[in-house]
């Protein structure tokens, strides 16, 4: 699915990430400034690594021995931020669609009732986003990323941003959507919680590197 | 109450004002966005060159108007053999004027607004598949609006009481290039000209007033809809 073999650097920074994600669910802990965050960026095509290669599902999204490079855009990979990013002059209706609205109705794999359903944001639908609360726009956000039927879902730490409550209700929402729409997904997080709880496919990123957490 | 002298003074005003607003529109915004968002060698000097007419004493860019877009100036005969415009000493060389003047204003208010836009926002948009320039027509520039709407009043607000720079470029003609400030100024320099004075100077406070409250609340307007102030 997707082979990474980058190194990145910035300053006194650099991560250095040789994986093959193939697991429908990889986990990726990481104390805050890691660099976990800054592979996700890497991987959607938001930063471009020093040098070294990402592919996904065969094609080559980026290379930079041959001078390849996909962008963010053309690469299909969805994204959902710690804040979710919902944006604030659309509704909860059109950041939905926003996305599905972008790619040709071929590509659509889900309908946006299904996903609606499922999250549970029905009521939201008219609303904009500075009148949800913290656990309604990241159910928005996954929403959104998931109607735009990607090929790969990123989620740069969905639940930091929320009470442990919160967490609670809505982390059964990501295995719902991966039982329901097989997107398969990286879930990058400073709680280990959360990673016990999705999946068993678990790395740590320590020290600039990618490893396999050994339980 | 105002004589029909009066009457067209202020209606040339606003004719100078909103074609010197939708003539710094969109190269003012492009520049705000462009200092805002881009690095590159010569931003540091082109930011200088915009801003200097904020600075100058606005009898220079007036001159310089004169000698570049007068009758015998390159632009100005250009203008005039090509698309027979004429610029100097009429209504449309006072547009220029003001618009050469108010334009650092609506760069500024551009430039601000570009720099409140969260970032993530437009990466956000680009992982969901839209490309660059379909992140600025749909995220960038909705959220540029309120700055882009402050620029707008400012500018017109501004070129409502544009003096130096008009009087230098096209003179001080009844009907063709006297607009408010150049009305006022011949009303104190004749005999009788008091009252007509006073009146057009209390038109003017009320402009200004009621254009900065305008602006204000529209721009409260304009948060809310866009979601960064509660409804």
């Amino acid at each position: 699915m997707l082979e990474v073999d980058v190194y990145f650097q910035r300053e006194e920074f650099s991560l250095q990430v040789t994986h093959h994600f193939s697991a429908p669910i990889s986990g990726v802990f990481g104390a805050s400034g890691s660099g976990k965050s800054t592979l996700l960026a890497l991987i959607a095509g938001l930063l471009k690594p020093k040098q070294g290669r990402i592919r996904l599902n065969g094609k080559t999204l980026c290379d930079t021995h041959a001078g390849v490079w996909t962008p963010p855009h053309q690469r299909h990979i969805g994204l959902v931020f710690q804040d979710g990013q919902l944006l604030p002059h659309l509704s909860v209706r059109n950041n939905l669609l926003y996305g599905y609205q972008n790619i040709s109705p071929q590509q659509r794999r889900l309908a946006p009732d299904t996903i609606v359903e499922l999250l549970e944001i029905g009521s939201l639908l008219e609303r904009k986003p500075a009148q949800l609360s913290g656990g309604e726009k990241q159910r928005v956000a996954l929403g959104r990323a998931v109607l735009y039927s990607p090929e790969l879902l990123l989620l740069d730490e969905p639940l930091s941003a929320l009470d442990e409550r919160l967490k609670q209700q809505i982390l059964p929402f990501f295995l719902r959507i991966y039982d329901e729409c097989k997107i398969p997904m990286i879930y990058v997080t400073h709680a280990m919680s959360e990673l016990n709880f999705l999946t068993s496919q678990r790395f740590v990123v320590q020290d600039g590197k990618l490893q396999q957490e050994i339980n | 109450m105002l004589t029909d002298s009066e009457w067209q003074v202020l209606a040339l005003s606003a004719q100078v004002g909103l074609w010197a607003t939708l003539l710094c529109a969109i190269p003012g915004i492009f520049f705000g966005w462009l200092l805002a968002r881009k690095d590159f060698f010569a931003k540091p000097v082109l930011d200088a060159v915009l801003f200097m007419p904020m600075v100058l004493p606005p009898t220079v860019p007036g001159y310089l108007l004169l000698v570049v877009f007068g009758s015998q100036g390159v632009a100005g005969q250009w203008l005039k053999n090509n698309f027979g415009i004429e610029l100097a000493f009429n209504w449309k060389g006072a547009v220029l004027a003001s618009a050469v003047i108010a334009f650092p204003l609506m760069v500024q208010a551009a430039k601000l607004s570009v720099q409140m836009i969260d970032r993530r926002l437009e990466l956000a948009a680009s992982t969901l598949g839209a490309s660059p320039f379909k992140v600025w027509r749909t995220v960038t520039l909705p959220l540029m609006l309120p700055g882009i709407l402050i620029g707008s009043i400012m500018v017109f607000s501004r070129s409502l009481g544009e003096f130096g720079a008009t009087i230098t470029f096209v003179g001080n003609i009844a009907g063709e290039t006297r607009t408010l400030p150049l009305a006022i100024y011949s009303a104190t320099h004749q005999i009788d000209g008091d009252a007509m004075a006073l009146r057009l100077i209390l038109i003017c406070l009320a402009l200004a007033f009621f254009s900065l409250l305008l602006s204000n609340l529209l721009t409260r307007r304009a948060e809310r809809w866009l979601g960064v102030r509660r409804a």
